[in-house]
């Protein structure tokens, strides 16, 4: 019931024309596995991964105005802690889903402790993640109970196969639950931007000052907006854990892991609900398509990919800075409560 | 024994110190001057670093006399990033300008992973392995050359923006930019000679980084976070606080490889980046905010 009035209110300012939309996106997404195949549908599970994971990051650019660089670290801290709970003591993800998110919070908040005790914005805040992630990829190849840099294996037995309480299933089972995911994300960030404290991050972003003076406290809503998104991505670190069955630190904290989060919802559009969502949409099969195209004129060096997605992030950046979103929805002439 | 190893190893880290010290200050003058975060910075030390190995291995010109060349190619090539690709971002928000430059170190490192692969490069010197008995120490040659380098080129920085009228329009830019506008300075430009000359410190500690370290991509982005570092525990703005943050990086890692691990190392500076943020948000030698 609670859900549903939740729902109702979003809804509530949504034009009729963006209804209609959002519910055909749905029915699409939901019949997507029926017609798909593996590959199609391991694209399609990136794209929500890569929308929810964005929808996370956006609360606290988008919302906070707080450029965090380095989320990767959560998502390695989640994959990490939900892995080792399975791999050594049985525990299962569903439950070793709160020790992984209440490690990310842990961190999280020591991090903003440290970063706004002492006013650390903008540029240096954006820095200090990137170290966060940094020691927690050096450290973690050095723990031996997780396997260090050799990388962490889950065990992928057949018999295993369908146990939907341990996350062991087919694509089509990842699909539903990154998709339930992405839906969730979103759902979640459409409420939080109507709510008390979705308005209190916008105000601290637009003008810090002017949000003090209005008696807002600053830190606490910073530190709550982090927080939040430190506990998404964790989830979404479950998640992949899960998914790929194995984790190497070099891979899961890398810097390049933490721009792969940032990039949806900056070419979608940063601080919007549906920016992060297009965003997905836009990027994961462009890879896709890159990776095919670089590799039929025997182009497939490392790197390429990840060439061609700078080279995108600096247009997006230079010429559409709000993002691919905004221009898209004046097209589809939707009515900006649908923001 | 062991006091001589710790003081060899103490001394290895204040000269390494040095060259780190040079690619941080390019960092802080950037920072200090045009407001803007370079982003890059480590990316163009190793774009340095690997036109320094082609030099070598192509012309055997030495890393250290490369350095000349190369901070002058370095100095063109930010002034032309500045003027074209900054400038257009400089009253935009910070969050623009940061990600513009990621942008530009995804292009960079990943441009230099496909030409040269992953592997890492080494540079073999003829004094490579040559060293000194100074007292009870040891001294690689190799080494002392390249933090006499960087102390040459720092040196040379420093005098430029204490002794030149261009040097002290500069600064005039970063303590009051519209004081300096207000008198005629051209702003503009000196921010193109600001970024050239940042660069430039980025090009000649990259070349003479290459008598140190082998090259690989991967050392671009550990470079800019090093040079961050760096910057931050030296204080913002200053370019002493930038030498002395280098000095002590340097013989923090030093130290961490002997008493930890070596592949630790970057931990110990983290630490001690923390330490600084906790105790001294302001930086070493930075004034304290306002």
């Amino acid at each position: 019931m609670i859900a549903h009035g939740a729902i109702a209110q979003i809804l509530a300012g949504v034009s009729r024309r963006a209804r209609v939309l959002i519910g055909g996106l749905a029915i699409v997404m939901l019949a997507a596995p029926l017609v798909l195949d593996r590959y199609l549908l391991s694209v399609l599970i990136l794209v929500c991964l890569a929308a929810y994971t964005g929808q996370a990051w956006n609360i606290l650019l988008g919302f906070a105005g707080l450029l965090s660089l380095g989320h990767a670290l959560y998502l390695g801290l989640g994959a990490y802690v939900s892995a080792a709970l399975y791999v050594h003591f049985g525990i299962g993800p569903w439950l070793g889903v709160f020790p992984a998110v209440a490690v990310c919070i842990v961190v999280a908040a020591s991090l903003g402790w440290l970063a706004f005790r002492f006013r650390i914005e903008g540029v240096y805040f954006a820095l200090l993640t990137i170290a966060f992630a940094e020691v927690a990829r050096v450290g973690f190849d050095h723990i031996g109970f997780t396997g260090g840099a050799g990388g962490f294996f889950l065990p992928v037995r057949s018999e295993d196969q369908g146990q939907w309480w341990n996350l062991r299933g087919g694509p089509t089972f990842f699909y539903y639950l990154a998709l339930l995911l992405a839906a969730a994300a979103f759902v979640l960030c459409a409420a939080l931007r109507r709510s008390r404290v979705g308005h209190r991050w916008l105000a601290v972003r637009e003008d810090p000052e002017a949000a003090r003076a209005l008696g807002i406290d600053i830190n606490r809503a910073r530190m709550s907006a982090l927080v939040l998104s430190a506990a998404m991505t964790g989830i979404a670190g479950v998640f992949q854990a899960f998914y790929a069955n194995n984790l190497f630190p070099s891979q899961i904290f890398d810097i390049s892991r933490s721009i792969d989060i940032i990039l949806a919802p900056i070419i979608g559009g940063v601080g919007t609900l549906f920016g992060p969502i297009l965003g997905a949409f836009v990027l994961a099969p462009l890879g896709e398509v890159l990776i095919s195209i670089t590799g039929a004129i025997g182009l497939n060096a490392p790197g390429t990919k990840a060439l061609f997605f700078g080279l995108f992030l600096m247009a997006i950046i230079a010429g559409v800075p709000s993002g691919l979103w905004p221009r898209l929805r004046e097209l589809l002439r939707l009515r900006s409560a649908s923001r | 024994m062991t006091f001589s190893l710790y003081l060899e190893v103490l001394v290895q880290g204040v000269l390494t110190g040095l060259v780190y010290g040079l690619m941080a200050l390019g960092l802080s003058v950037i920072f200090g001057v045009v407001r803007v975060v370079n982003f890059a910075h480590g990316e163009f030390a190793v774009l340095a670093m690997y036109t320094t190995f082609v030099l070598f291995t192509v012309l055997h010109l030495d890393p250290i006399v490369a350095a000349i060349p190369i901070a002058a190619l370095f100095f063109v090539m930010g002034w032309l990033l500045q003027r074209f690709v900054v400038q257009p971002f400089i009253h935009r928000p910070q969050h623009d300008q940061f990600i513009l430059l990621v942008g530009l170190a995804i292009v960079l490192v990943n441009a230099l992973l496909m030409i040269f692969g992953p592997d890492s490069r080494h540079t073999n010197l003829a004094y490579s392995y040559d060293s000194w008995f100074v007292g009870p120490i040891i001294v690689d040659k190799v080494r002392a050359y390249a933090a006499a380098a960087a102390v040459v080129v720092t040196a040379a920085l420093f005098a430029f923006f204490r002794f030149t009228l261009v040097g002290t329009a500069i600064r005039a830019c970063a303590d009051n930019l519209t004081g300096a506008a207000v008198v005629g300075l051209d702003v503009k430009k000196l921010y193109a000679l600001t970024f050239g000359l940042g660069l430039a410190c980025a090009g000649a500690a990259g070349a003479i980084m290459v008598a140190l370290t082998d090259v690989t991509p991967m050392l671009a982005p550990s470079f800019t976070l090093l040079a961050f570092t760096i910057v931050i525990i030296g204080g913002l703005g200053s370019m002493a606080g930038a030498l002395l943050g280098g000095l002590l990086i340097g013989v923090a890692e030093a130290l961490a490889s002997i008493i930890v691990a070596p592949s630790m190392k970057s931990m110990v500076s983290f630490a001690l980046l923390v330490a600084v943020l906790a105790l001294r948000p302001q930086g070493l030698l930075g004034k304290p905010a306002t």
